[in-house]
Order: C-alpha cells, then structure tokens, then sequence
C-alpha cells in the first residue's frame, strides 16, 4: 500500500460548509397538494459543518442513504441548499446562480459512483473528455483540444491513447470508464475533487487500482479530496480525515488513525466492529446492532440514532415510537394467543406513534388501562438493561389512559473530543 | 447508432423493413422521376391538337384510361406521388423541427413552461385529426393558396403534439441520469446539455413515429381532397381529390379512374407502416430480442490500460 502524502500544516482553507441543509420536498398525493396539504420532506443533509484543507482528502462514510451524495452534489452546487453555505475559497456556492456556478466549475470536479451512468453513451471517450475544455473555451484549436485530451487520458492510464480515444463508453470496462471519467474530471486543473463511492460499482480486482490512480492523481495534481464510501476499508486507505454521518448529520469526525484506532461516537464503533480487516478489495457485510436505519423523512427525536443504539441513556430522546418497536419486537416472539391477548389491550396502535416527552395510550374497549400499565411492567422486568426504560421516567395511570412519561430527549451536538468532534451524550460533560 | 440494430436484425423485423422500404422506394421514385415516367403532365387533356377520348378504359395509349376531364389516369397516379412525398416530407420535416425541439427544452426544464406546453398539446391532441386538418387547411389555404404548403401544414399541426409528448416523456426520464449530472458539473448550460447530451440519447424513438405519421398523412391528405379541403385540382394531383371524382364513375361501370389512386394509397400507406413497425421491432429496446453474440473471452483480467 503506498503511503499517504501528509497534507502541509497550516495549508489553507478551500472549503468551508457551514450548517448545510438540502430538504427534499415530497410530492405527495394529487389531492394532498390540491388541497395544499404538506406531504413532508426528507432531510437528506441536516446540518452539516466542515471544513477542508488545502491538499486533504476528507472521507465522509455512512450507509445508504445517510445523505452523502446529496451533501456531495450541493458542494459542486449541483443540488440547491435549503439553508446554510458552501464556501469555495471564500466564495459562497449556496447564493448563486447555475450561470455564475459555471466558472467555478472549472475549480471543483466530480467523479460519480456508476462510471457507465456518468459517461454519455452517444458521445466518443475523446469528446467526452475533451467537452469541459470546450465549454469553458479553453483551447484555440482541434491540435490543442487533442493534445490536451490524449495528455488527460495517458495520465489516466488509458494507454495506448489512440486505441481508447475513438471508443464509445460501452465498449470500455467499468475501470476504464471510471478512468475516463477522472480523465474529464481532472482535464480543466481542478483544486477540489469531490468522488462519490468512485469504486463500489467496480469489479473487486480494479478497485484498489482505481484507488491508486486517485492517490497519484492527487499527488501529482495538488488536489483536495472529498471521498464519499460506505466502505471503511477504503477510506482508511484513502483519506487523512474522516467524517461519519448518520441520517444527514455528521455523528463523529476526526483524523482517520484515531476514527480506527479509537472511535469515539457507537454508531461508528458499530461500524468498525462490522469491519474485520481493513483491506480496501473486501466489501464489508456490516452488522449493525438493532434494525434499519430510520426513515429520514420524520427521523427519531433527541439523538436520531437512539433506536439502535446500545449505549443510549436518559436524553437521547426516547418517544413512544420506541415503546411500539419493543411491543412489536416482543410480539415477534410470542404465540399467537399471547400475542391476539396483548395487542387487543389497545385502542389503536398508531397512537403510540407520537412525538415528545409524554404519550398517553389508551386501552380498548373493555380493557383498562392498569392493564396496559402492568403489560408494560412486565415488559420492564423481562429486560431490565433495555435502554428505553433509562428514559422513562415514570408510567402511570390518569384520565382512564396510561401515560408515560420520558425524559425530555436532546439532540446531541457535535462537540470536541480529544482530536475531532463526535455527536454524542456518552461525551458531554453535563450528563457525566 | 441506430443503424446498428436494423444490420443484425433478423427474422420477421427484417422481412417487414425490407418490404416496406421496396414499397416506399417504389413511390420515391415515382414520385422523383414523375416527370420522365408520366407519358402526360397531371392536367394535359389532350396530344398532338388532339383532345383524348373521356373516360376511355385503359389501353395502350393510356395504360389506366382516361378520366371524364380526358386525363391520363396513370399520369395523374405518378404525379399523385410526387404531391403526396411533397406534403409528406414537408409535414414531416416541420413537425419534427417543432415538436423535438418543444419536447427537449418543456422535458429538461419543467415547471410552469412544462406544465403549459403540455396543456396545449393535449388540447391539440383532443381534437379529430381529419376535424383539425380540415378547419386549419381551410383557414391556410386563404391565406397562401391552395397548394401543397398549406395542406402539408395543416397535417403537421397535427403530428406536433405526438413528436412532443415522445420527446418530452424521454427527456423528462433521461435528464436525471448520471452524464446529465455530469454535464453540469462540468460547467455546460442548459443549450450544451440539451443539444450534446440529451438529443441525441432522446430521439433514437422519432424515426418509428416519423414513419408511422407519414403513412397517417397519406391518408389525411387523401381525406382532405376526398372532402376537397386539400390541395386545389389545378395545383397539382392528388389521389383523394381523384377518389373523390370517381364515385360517379363506380355506378357506371367505370372502374379504372377510382381503382389506381386507391391502389396507390393502399399500397404507400402499406409501404410506410411496414417500415415503421420493423423499425419499431429492430429499435425498440422492450421488444428487441437480441441474437446472441460470440464470446471471446480475455486471457487475463488486465484493467490498467488494458486489452480487453
Ligand atoms: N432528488 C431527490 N429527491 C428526493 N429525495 C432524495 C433525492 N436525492 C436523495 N434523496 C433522499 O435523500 C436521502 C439521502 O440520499 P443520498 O444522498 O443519495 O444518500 P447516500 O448517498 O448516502 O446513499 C435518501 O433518503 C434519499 O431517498
Ligand atoms: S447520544 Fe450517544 S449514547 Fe445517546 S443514542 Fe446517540 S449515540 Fe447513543
Ligand atoms: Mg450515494
């Protein structure tokens, strides 16, 4: 594995992201907007605060879905922020215009995740890779577009050039195109290169060669990286700095041999046990402890990973939503009796799906609500070390309902740690 | 690209598309040589200060008869294919340089601009083709005249909205993949997007519905003459306008200045469907059953500047 090139101390600042936010709105129903009903929106980046240095290469891993791509198109302006700023060099990104976003193109690039999707299937790898130059007039004459194409493509390592340069996407493997695809990213000089999963649409044996060429590439070329996987492996062998995010958020950041050596926040303990061994050709079955990630349109309260976290306590915002996934997880493993004598204590189920500190659930009919009490009493006792119940404060009967009440959940804010910063309560002093 | 799939067609496609283009070359050159085939012009009664005899059967002077004006039916048959390619290219040609272009830019751009082109063309779209082509021949020909122009744009109002809707709906799908994506990244505007990445991926479905419309518009313009909306009888042949002439004659036995005009509509609009749906079976991805390839496997896995 060849090493990394340390980028210098004290190198400025290319890219400041302050508290980026890109809500997509959902369509809903016709009639829902019709009637101009709200359909919701999923916070795919929620919040997001980083900064980069010139010559870094910053990892930003989390599984499918926890905003990465989205956060790494609105770095290139490619996707409008609802709120927050994009500085490039001191220029903020989230105010303009896609017209007066074009210059700025030829400062940061991107290198997709599926090279076969990102290559236009109608056009030849030499004018694919030739186009930026094009649009941004570049080059005075056809000698000097190929010149400078077939200079992109040996850097790539697409040799021999004459043989690649003629080709149409489909006839390249996926290493090849995502090496035309870097060819096209790096041909206007770029500072900033912004690759979204470059290799994990690439067969086994060309990732770590793909891999190599970013390093080169980033090397030679003085870039700054941003580098977005769901692969661990390869961000350890990639990066200098690494960024967990978690439904929109940044849960923990810090340099990449402490994230390893010494990960701070559970969920990315959770993700590194999940690893055996760091080698940038394995794909990682991860075991994550309790469930799937959440739905990021109307994620958990308090800490959004409270549910699957093993070391959750009082404030990570416990909700009735929690008290319905440890009932229906019991009912998974009751027979059928139990189960049709438990679930008919309720009046309707979906109430318990609420926000906030109190829910109030009401019995059936002829059932009281003592009984959903003493249910979930029982409950308690089967499983002490349930961390749900380290946010319950009290449950109780009142008004013919029974209500429990939690501690008032806080979403976590990400604070410093010894190097980096990491978004959880195990690390705030106040709860110590 | 796309004459790929129609070289390794095979089977029945392939049968269709060779039909259909003898058919239509057929007409092609008809209607280009009309002239040199024709022994008449379209409107000549009469040779030599000799006026031909009416509604004479056919024969070795006149091979389909003469009509009751004395015209050479097969005169008026060759030169009927000129009018209809006329008005078929040219009703073609301008749909298609209005509705591709309306579909890229209302599918790439959506919103309000969207939302209102497609109400227009929907409403277009409601009306009777032959209803629509009628009132708009009706009000053209006031304005340029009764020739092949304004038939041949009253038939293209109609094709626009087909042309739209294809386009719009592939541009609407195509403009969230990846290299569209990628184009922006790499600074082009809208312009460069929609003319270098998206045309080209999106009008790979036109020549189908091209071909299809043009044997509709045979039939549309033979409509038009048929109720004598279309074209004016001294501008130029055209087979509707014959068809139209020769009921009368059906009653009495005339046969031959009804039968060749109809034969020739059957047979172009035949001729131009069997393109367009062997056409339709070679491009169309859903349907196409590709022939399976030889295999040549590599000697080794080489990635890096690799032979494959
Ligand atoms: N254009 C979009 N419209 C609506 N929702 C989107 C869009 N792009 C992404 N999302 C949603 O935002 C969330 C984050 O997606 P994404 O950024 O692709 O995550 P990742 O790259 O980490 O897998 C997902 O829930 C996804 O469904
Ligand atoms: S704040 Fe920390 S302990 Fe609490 S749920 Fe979140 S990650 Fe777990
Ligand atoms: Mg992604």
């Amino acid at each position: 594995m060849p090493t990394r090139p340390e980028p210098a101390a004290g190198a400025a600042t290319v890219l400041d992201v302050a508290d980026l936010r890109v809500h997509f709105e959902l369509r809903g129903s016709f009639l829902g907007r019709l009637l101009g009903r709200d359909a919701g929106s999923v916070q795919a980046v929620d919040g997001v605060t980083l900064s980069l240095r010139h010559g870094e290469v910053l990892g930003l891993v989390g599984e499918s879905g926890s905003g990465k791509t989205t956060l790494g198109r609105a770095l290139l302006g490619l996707v409008r922020p609802t709120a927050g700023s994009v500085c490039y060099r001191g220029t903020d990104l989230a105010g303009l215009r896609q017209a007066q976003l074009r210059p700025l193109r030829q400062r940061i690039q991107m290198v997709f995740q599926d090279p076969g999707a990102a290559l236009n299937p109608a056009m030849d790898i030499e004018t694919a890779v030739g186009h930026p130059l094009r649009i941004h007039g570049l080059v005075r004459d056809r000698d000097e577009l190929r010149d400078r194409v077939h200079d992109a493509l040996r850097r790539v390592g697409l040799v021999p050039v004459e043989r690649f340069a003629s080709k149409y996407p489909a006839e390249l493997s996926g290493g090849q195109q995502q090496r035309a695809v870097l060819a096209r990213a790096i041909i206007l000089g770029p500072e900033l290169l912004v690759a979204d999963e470059p290799v994990s649409m690439l067969d086994m044996s060309v990732r770590a060669k793909i891999l190599e060429l970013m390093l080169d590439l980033r090397r030679d070329l003085d870039l700054s990286c941003v580098y977005i996987t769901h692969d661990l492996a390869t961000a350890k062998f990639f990066c200098d700095r690494v960024a967990i995010m978690y439904l929109g958020r940044i849960v923990e950041i810090g340099p990449t041999e402490r994230i390893f050596a010494d990960p701070a926040h559970p969920y990315t303990r959770a993700l590194l046990a999940a690893v055996p061994e760091p080698d940038p050709t394995r794909t990682l079955t991860r075991q994550l402890p309790r469930g799937e990630v959440p739905d990021g349109v109307d994620p958990p309260g308090g800490c959004s990973f409270h549910p699957r976290c093993p070391h959750a306590f009082a404030p990570c915002g416990w909700e009735g939503r929690d008290v319905r996934a440890l009932l229906e997880q019991r009912w998974t493993a009751l027979d059928e009796a139990d189960y049709a004598a438990e679930q008919a204590l309720f009046a309707d189920l979906a109430e318990l799906d609420v926000r906030g500190s109190r829910l109030r659930i009401r019995p059936a009919a002829s059932r009281s609500a003592e009984s959903i009490r003493a249910l979930l009493e029982q409950v308690r006792v089967g499983d002490p070390d349930e961390p749900l119940w380290r946010g319950v404060r009290q449950v109780s009967v009142a008004d013919g309902a029974c209500v429990v009440d939690f501690v008032e959940g806080v979403d976590p804010n990400l604070g410093p740690v010894d190097e980096g910063a990491v978004a959880c309560h195990l690390y705030d002093p106040a709860y110590r | 690209m796309v004459w790929a799939p129609i070289r390794s067609s095979r089977g029945l496609p392939r049968w269709l598309l060779g039909a259909g283009c003898t058919i239509t070359l057929l007409f092609v050159v008809l209607a280009v040589f009309a002239p040199l085939i024709a022994p008449y012009d379209f409107d000549t009664f009469s040779a030599d200060g000799q006026r031909f005899a009416q509604q004479a059967p056919p024969s070795a002077e006149h091979w389909f008869g003469t009509t009751v004006q004395a015209l050479d039916v097969f005169s008026r048959v060759v030169f009927g294919a000129r009018t209809a390619l006329e008005v078929v290219v040219l009703s073609v040609a301008v749909s298609l340089l209005v509705g591709v272009p309306l579909g890229l830019v209302s599918g790439y751009f959506g919103r309000w601009l969207d939302r209102l082109l497609v109400l227009i063309t929907d409403t277009v779209f409601s009306f009777p083709p032959l209803l629509l082509a009628i009132v708009l021949s009706f009000l053209l020909s006031g304005l340029l005249g009764g020739g092949v122009a304004p038939a041949a744009l009253a038939i293209t109002v109609v094709y626009v909205p087909q042309y739209f809707r294809v386009v719009r709906n592939t541009t609407f799908s195509a403009k969230e993949a990846s290299y569209v994506e990628a184009a922006r990244a790499i600074g082009a505007g809208p312009l460069t997007v929609i003319t270098r990445y998206l045309f080209s991926n999106v009008v790979q479905s036109v020549p189908v519905i091209a071909t299809l419309n043009a044997a509709d518009a045979i039939l549309t313009l033979a409509g038009l003459g048929f109720l004598g909306y279309g074209i004016q009888p001294t501008e130029a042949a055209e087979w509707g306008y014959d068809i139209q002439r020769a009921i009368a004659d059906a009653g009495a036995g005339i046969w031959w200045t009804g039968l060749f005009p109809g034969l020739a509509i059957v047979l172009l609009v035949t001729g131009l469907t069997l393109v367009g749906e062997g056409l339709n079976e070679t491009l169309n991805p859903t349907l196409r059953r590709r022939r399976l390839l030889p295999v040549t496997l590599p000697t080794r896995d080489t990635d890096a500047g690799g032979s494959r």
